[in-house]
């Protein structure tokens, strides 16, 4: 039976792969959805990094055994900073479409080949 | 009575008034309105917003009074800490403000006077909330050189950089939202990876107190000591991001070569949030003293550094437009900077700091000098071709001449005695003669490549037209000007005091090798450098199991 680590660190590198493929597109649009996916990916690593626990305590307690609780205040202050600098990046990129009318990252839609323009 | 108290309250709380002060400016300048209203995009001011840019100016004096404060307490050899909230280190945050942090202090604050005056004379209105931005990218940056925690940092570099991500798109245009994409893009990127860094070596270590950490990364065992190395590395890749390091210097040519004037002279600091960042971290707790991970980055950090500044001033020949040309002039100063941070060595380090003051002082004044000069060039602007003559060709001249012989380090100006310092520094290391070759030469092609842009601009002239195009972006006025030349004099000010400079750098250099008398300041009611915390965290039966006893969950 899989490991409840496996499932985290594997579900971790496919989140973050599938982020770097985003973030590598061309269009502002798949890269803003790379940087979200990326920030989920490095939201669960941080969570992780306080190891994993069954049935622990979120909060010291007497008895039993207690969940490390600063990766999850370190991870709240991520996902804040997270979702806020996500609503900027989506801002700005609707504010680049309007100013420079295009959606690719480089303000000007990429000078086509030959070979592309026959086959489309 | 009153005196007493305040001087008491200062000496205290001055560490946390350094971040506090630019927040509650910001926060009040919002509240004020910006005076500018919506008619910023079409790019014509209303009215001028007076009050705001009195209270936006007596702020930045203040916070440079501050500073100079603490770097005094600092010179004195004060390690000010100070606890946020009360709760005492490694639990909870603390500031502490050493010989470095206060220097880097009163470099920010001092170099942000001059530039937020030159942008006071219409830059300001060209865009919303200027000022009010300006103070937040202030608060970051101090609270990023004041800071404690590794964490804390991240936090701090968030509010620089998203202050940075609105200022470099002030002013609009479509060059602007280009470069701002890319810039914002990488940068999150980077964050991302600031976070993997940082949680690695918290799930290692279980602190990101600087001070502890550096206790305790000589305690891992080499196995774990693999997993922090990588940890480290991945931080040295965010922080050469920042600092415009071989292969991630990119974005910064595009970036600040379209920035307006007064925001790229203030992010001329912003690469040596990135440089400061690699001295605290890797020279700070990835030092001699950390075990199985000492000097992790040494056989990559001189290297890195001596092809960025090759690269650059490569970059800075070709350059096509002054601005750029001062762009790739900001990264070869990194490189330099580097280069004597990378030579691991007390006396190294020293002139690297020394020539980071003067090199962050004479880029900022490089900006500001490229705009007064485009402005009078119509429509060639700061382009390298032949265009109009300039109306003050004698005083921008004399201008540029001292600049540049100041950024290619002719004696007798500070860039000299910066790079001297660092030849001389390396002179016993191994690498010496990559890093004499590199540096000197360097400055040759630097000053190759201004006396190509001098003579273009400055000789290369049209016949004047009969009507001069009217100077757009910001009036041509006496307030820019004494800004420029006040940021250029600071610079030969600073060669005129050498000496006191040269001593506190110094005492800087050799305070970051004394790992123990920091940690002494910031963990002393636990033991100083013998502080045993019950960490990492590693869960147990209601009680906290210490790390070293071997018992696992």
């Amino acid at each position: 039976m899989m490991s409840l680590e496996f499932l985290v660190a594997s579900g971790i590198g496919v989140v973050t792969a599938t982020g770097i493929y985003l973030i590598l597109r061309g269009r502002t649009w798949p890269v803003v959805l790379g940087l979200s996916l990326l920030g989920y990916a490095v939201n669960v690593f941080i969570f992780a990094m306080g190891r994993l626990w069954q049935d622990a305590a979120p909060i010291l307690s007497a008895e039993g055994s207690v969940a490390d609780p600063l990766p999850q205040a370190l991870v709240l202050t991520a996902i804040v900073i997270g979702f806020a600098t996500t609503g900027f990046v989506i801002e700005l990129a609707l504010r680049s479409r309007h100013e420079t009318g295009t959606d690719h990252v480089d303000g000007q839609e990429p000078e086509r080949t030959t070979e592309v323009r026959d086959n489309a | 009575m009153i005196t007493e108290f305040l001087n008491a309250f200062f000496t205290t709380h001055l560490p946390v008034l350094q971040v506090l002060l630019p927040l509650f400016v910001g926060v009040l300048l919002l509240l004020m309105g910006d005076g500018v209203g919506s008619a910023s995009l079409a790019h014509k001011p209303q009215g001028k917003p007076t009050k705001q840019r009195l209270l936006s100016m007596a702020s930045v004096v203040l916070g440079a009074v501050f500073a100079w404060r603490l770097m005094t307490n600092a010179d004195a050899g004060a390690l000010t800490v100070y606890s946020l909230g009360g709760w005492q280190a490694p639990f909870g945050i603390v500031l502490v403000v050493d010989r470095l942090s206060a220097m880097m202090l009163a470099l920010t604050w001092t170099l942000a006077v001059p530039v937020l005056w030159y942008a006071t004379a219409n830059w300001d209105v060209r865009g919303r909330h200027f000022h009010a931005l300006f103070h937040f990218q202030l608060m970051g940056l101090s609270g990023a050189f004041v800071t404690g925690d590794l964490f804390n940092l991240f936090v701090f570099f968030e509010i620089l950089l998203i202050a940075s991500y609105v200022l470099l798109v002030h002013g609009q245009g479509a060059m602007r939202f280009k470069a701002g994409i890319h810039y914002v893009v990488l940068n999150l990127a980077a964050s991302a990876m600031f976070l993997i860094g940082l949680a690695i070596i918290y799930g290692l270590t279980g602190t990101l107190n600087i001070a502890d950490l550096a206790l305790r990364v000589a305690k891992l065992d080499a196995e774990e000591a693999v997993l922090l190395k990588i940890g480290a590395m991945i931080l040295l890749v965010v922080f050469g991001l920042k600092a415009a390091i071989v292969p991630l210097y990119m974005w910064l040519p595009g970036a600040y070569s379209v920035a307006s004037a007064p925001v790229a002279a203030l992010f001329a600091i912003m690469t040596k949030v990135g440089v400061y960042s690699i001295i605290r971290v890797h020279v700070g707790i990835f030092g001699e003293g950390a075990g199985h991970a000492a000097l992790v980055v040494e056989p990559w950090l001189l290297p890195v550094a001596l092809v960025t500044t090759v690269l650059a001033v490569l970059g800075a020949l070709a350059a096509g437009s002054l601005a750029r040309l001062v762009a790739y002039l900001t990264i070869a100063s990194v490189g330099v900077i580097l280069a004597g941070v990378g030579l691991f060595t007390t006396a190294a380090l020293s002139a690297a700091l020394y020539y980071m003051v003067h090199s962050s002082l004479v880029v900022a004044a490089l900006f500001l000098l490229v705009e007064l000069i485009a402005l009078q060039r119509g429509d060639a602007e700061d382009k390298l071709r032949p265009s109009v003559p300039v109306a003050q060709p004698i005083l921008l001249g004399l201008m540029t001449v001292l600049a540049a012989a100041s950024v290619a380090g002719l004696p007798p100006l500070p860039g000299f005695l910066g790079k001297l310092m660092i030849l001389q520094s390396a002179s016993s290391s191994p690498a010496h003669i990559a890093v004499w070759a590199v540096v000197l030469g360097a400055g040759f092609l630097t000053l190759i490549g201004l006396a190509r842009a001098g003579s273009i601009v400055f000789w290369s002239v049209l016949p004047e037209p009969a009507s001069r195009p009217a100077t757009t972006a910001v009036d041509f006025n006496t307030r820019t000007l004494a800004a420029t030349i006040g940021l250029l004099a600071l610079g030969v000010i600073l060669t005129a005091g050498a000496a006191p400079m040269k001593r506190y750098t110094d005492a800087a250099a050799a305070q970051l090798a004394d790992t123990a008398a920091y940690a002494d300041a910031v963990l002393g009611p636990l033991g100083g450098p013998a502080a045993e915390t019950t960490r990492p965290y590693r869960g147990g039966e209601g009680e906290v199991i210490l790390p070293n006893s071997g018992t696992k969950p």
